[in-house]
């Protein structure tokens, strides 16, 4: 069970963040969305332990894995270290079924700036699940991708979160993306002491992910 | 293509007919002597072992030098870049450092320390530290905050995130400093030789500056430009090459 207990969190003397509370269960995968600039990214550190100068407490497993919006890869490093630069106890056949698991299997060798950005996108999600996370944390994961693109890293998210089910949480401004992937919705809203949560559960509608708009 | 790899040895060949036609015009041997003199003394300082032996002292000194310089300033330049408090409190003194000239610092250190290898070898290592540092310091404060992030989420431990991720962003600027630190290194190691100590190409330039042979200085000079040439070559631009692989992949 995943427990974020933020009780504040500012940057300087501005309030980013106001109380915010809730808990993700293992196989429960979670939309986090709201206004462009409200801190749900801050949110998204804070649960990942980037982030550590906040009041409040966190309850986060040991496997944590992280998508960022950029594929954040090591450009020096093959297709293949890549995987296994992160996750030193993985066996390089393990790294090769990582990278089967979003069919970049014969890019092994390959340096990240010689595949395209959605193959980029993949690499970094098989790196993410390379070790069976417990907590799967993803910033808008399908920003900036071409509609195709999109559908496909989300068809690969769908069966990974299926077949390791962690639990997850995840940043969209995107309404299909909150209904296809999340079992729950959590709409931040800003307050003068930062942001907090407006709504939890499934009855967040769609009109008012389609109110917050593009991050 | 032809003509762009020509280009450097026609200036090159210019720069040697400058030198014939400034000897020739000169016409005094001692004052300076032309290329082709500089043949037999060479053979003669080679043969006899002379060069090799003050050759060899020179290096040793370049690279002790230059290993302590290299070191110490990536250390200093990644925790400046890191840590704006630290930068606070260590840049004055860098900037001190960084315009304190050479040769006060050499002698200072052969006042303190004595005319000893020891004091030779900091007093070199002191004037190349400074450089260093800045260079890295613009490296440091370069380095991707994401990529940081991905190393601390994924828990990577200290030795694989400088390795894989730290290094790999420096060797640019670490490839840069090396570049300079070289040239600049053997230029302070020679004027240490030549103000405290009884060997290397700088005690050799020393000892023909008093007795005024120009040739033998110059037979000394350019044996060492050479060894700096194939440093150049073999070391310093394949691993400029390596680091930039990824790129050019």
């Amino acid at each position: 069970m995943i427990e974020v207990n933020i009780e504040s969190k500012a940057f300087g003397s501005t309030p980013v963040l106001g109380p915010i509370r809730f808990g993700v269960r293992a196989g429960e995968t979670v939309a986090l969305t709201g206004p462009s600039g409200i801190g749900k990214s801050t949110v998204l550190r804070i649960l990942a332990g980037i982030d550590e100068q906040f009041e409040g407490t966190i309850t986060r497993p040991d496997e944590v894995a992280f998508v960022f919006q950029e594929p954040t890869l090591l450009p020096w490093r093959s297709v293949l270290k890549n995987i296994l630069v992160p996750h030193p106890r993985l066996t390089p056949q393990q790294g090769h079924e990582a990278l089967k698991s979003v069919g970049l299997e014969d890019k092994a060798e390959f340096f990240p700036n010689q595949l395209s950005l959605g193959q980029q996108r993949r690499l970094s999600l098989a790196r993410a699940f390379a070790r069976t996370p417990e907590l799967l944390i993803m910033d808008e994961p399908f920003v900036s991708l071409d509609a195709e693109t999109a559908d496909e890293m989300m068809r690969l998210t769908e069966k990974l979160i299926v077949a390791h089910q962690p639990a997850a949480l995840f940043v969209t401004h995107d309404r299909r993306e909150a209904e296809r992937l999340a079992d729950r919705v959590i709409l931040l809203e800003h307050k003068p002491t930062g942001a907090e949560i407006a709504r939890d559960g499934n009855e967040v509608t769609a009109a008012e992910i389609d109110g917050v708009g593009p991050g | 293509m032809q003509a762009a790899r020509l280009t450097p040895l026609l200036s090159l060949a210019g720069l040697l007919s400058l030198w014939v036609v400034a000897a020739v015009l000169t016409d005094d041997a001692q004052i300076l002597p032309k290329p082709w003199q500089l043949g037999p003394l060479f053979l003669q300082e080679a043969g006899s072992g002379e060069l090799w032996s003050h050759l060899l002292a020179t290096i040793i000194r370049v690279l002790w030098a230059f290993g302590l310089a290299m070191t110490l300033g990536t250390l200093l330049g990644l925790i400046m870049g890191r840590s704006p408090r630290t930068n606070a409190w260590l840049d004055p003194w860098l900037v001190v450092f960084l315009n304190l000239p050479a040769l006060v610092l050499i002698v200072l250190c052969y006042l303190w320390i004595g005319l000893t290898e020891a004091a030779a070898i900091i007093a070199v290592t002191l004037n190349k530290v400074p450089n260093v540092a800045v260079v890295i310091r613009e490296g440091a404060r370069a380095l991707d905050p994401d990529l940081d992030a991905m190393a601390q989420v994924y828990k990577m431990p200290w030795l694989s995130r400088m390795r894989h991720v730290i290094f790999p962003q420096l060797a640019p600027f670490i490839a840069a400093a090396a570049r300079s630190g070289v040239a600049v290194i053997w230029k302070i190691v020679l004027v240490v030789e030549f103000l405290g100590r009884s060997s290397g190409i700088g005690f050799q330039i020393h000892l023909y500056f008093q007795l005024f042979d120009v040739a033998m200085v110059l037979v000394y000079a350019f044996s060492f430009i050479c060894v700096m040439l194939l440093v150049e070559w073999l070391l310093l631009q394949p691993f400029e090459r390596s680091t930039r692989r990824w790129r050019t992949a």
